[in-house]
């Protein structure tokens, strides 16, 4: 890698989610493809859900970072394809969240053919606070597109689950 | 007709996509703040974002097809009622087709076209993910994993308002059969359709029918319900011929764009 792409890469893992704060954008692994030719870099991302109004806030201050890190020019190209999944997000990423309060998300199940109700799910989902198994969802959807609401019944904790899609 | 890459019959094809997601999300979107419990105030909100998510992909991608310098903000706001390609079940109000104009909404009647709808998205999302068109595939696939998410939510409450009470069961029948005959047009295929699908552009819908119906039957079972009987009854939506409800929800969705023309935020 050249000096000037480390220095790129280096600037994008100062760039936070502004819902999430603690994750960088190269933790939530959104980061597909970074290109340098002089002082003009081209940083090519994925978004997360289509709606994610943070998307958009993102772009801005990757393109801000860039411009601190000496880049005269940089170019963000939006790929879609392959679409964005919670697998991309790093082991660092899922601790740091886990710290912050949030359970981080599962490996993607491949999609079963026939969808399964939410009732039907398993819970599988491990308190952040205490670690806990004991857990239950209070709501699909939580106070983020990428986001569900569950209950610790053991420290009986409310928290948030980073849902694997 | 052509229905090439690029063609009319493409773009007016993507509209139509755009337009149905676009007009269901704002119509959920009208429930943000009066949803029947916190949790559902915020499922709905986060499905209306999702649905508006996948529209300005597309709306975005029919300006470009396009190449007159439409964007989404001209697609969605600066175009009147006949230029929209929704059908027509989108655009009905939250309160049900019988009690229209009424204030608010009917929870079973937005569970249900949730349900219909999303299960519908599901099935063409999944064709469309291996489109011709590489962009309308990625918008497919990107779009399913959210889809299939949106049925879930609509398939536990369908299951737990029919097979609740005496007055909620009736309430979501009564629901499921004044919108029944709207899911007709979701599945009937036009020469626009056969054109971009000669292609492999876009599908026939009437091919993703059986699949549909397949997908709710284990919902509508639980739920103790009845999938009604077909009708004779077509809705004209994406064609352009909307029921009298589309210009009340436009009128909303693009008055402050148009008081403040090229705004941004």
């Amino acid at each position: 890698m050249s000096g000037a792409a480390a220095r790129a890469w280096q600037a994008l893992g100062g760039v936070v989610d502004p819902e999430i704060p603690v994750l960088t954008v190269l933790d939530l692994g959104i980061v597909r493809d970074v290109g340098v030719v002089g002082d003009a870099v081209e940083v090519v991302i994925t978004p997360t859900y289509s709606g994610c109004p943070a998307t958009h806030v993102i772009e801005e201050d990757i393109r801000r970072a860039l411009a601190a890190a000496g880049f005269a020019e940089a170019r963000i190209r939006t790929s879609l394809s392959p679409a964005w999944t919670t697998d991309w997000m790093t082991a660092e990423g899922r601790d740091k969240l886990r710290k912050f309060g949030i359970a981080p998300p599962g490996a993607c199940a491949p999609s079963p053919a026939k969808i399964a109700l939410f009732r039907a799910e398993a819970a599988g989902v491990d308190c952040p606070h205490c670690g806990s198994t004991h857990t239950e969802r209070l709501a699909a959807f939580g106070s983020t597109a990428c986001k569900a609401l569950y209950r610790c019944r053991d420290c009986r904790e409310p928290f948030d689950h980073f849902k694997p899609i | 007709m052509s229905g090439e890459h690029g063609s009319a019959e493409h773009i007016e094809y993507v509209l139509r996509l755009a337009d149905n997601a676009l007009v269901l999300g704002q119509r959920l979107a009208e429930w943000c703040g009066h949803g029947p419990a916190l949790e559902e105030d915020i499922a709905l909100t986060n499905i209306a974002l999702d649905l508006i998510g996948q529209a300005r992909l597309l709306l975005d991608h029919a300006g470009r097809l396009e190449g007159k310098g439409r964007g989404e903000d001209e697609l969605a706001f600066l175009r009147e009622v006949p230029d929209f390609r929704n059908a027509t079940l989108a655009e009905l109000p939250n309160s049900g087709v019988a009690s229209a104009g009424a204030a608010g909404g009917d929870y079973a009647v937005t569970i249900v076209r949730n349900l219909l709808f999303s299960a519908y998205q599901v099935e063409l999302w999944q064709a469309l993910a291996k489109s011709a068109d590489p962009e309308l595939a990625a918008i497919a696939a990107k779009s399913l994993k959210e889809a299939r998410y949106h049925v879930r939510h609509a398939a536990d409450w369908t299951i737990r308002l029919g097979d609740g009470t005496e007055e909620s069961h009736t309430r979501i029948e009564r629901a499921l059969a004044a919108l029944w005959p709207y899911t007709h047009e979701l599945f009937a295929t036009d020469p626009l359709e056969q054109a971009v699908a000669r292609h492999g552009i876009g599908v026939e819908s009437a091919g993703l029918r059986a699949g549909w119906l397949e997908a709710l039957a284990p919902t509508a079972a639980e739920a103790t319900l009845a999938l009604p009987p077909d009708t004779g009854f077509r809705s004209t939506g994406k064609l352009g011929r909307h029921s009298e409800h589309l210009g009340f929800l436009l009128a909303e969705m693009q008055s402050l764009h148009r008081q403040h023309p090229g705004a941004m935020w």
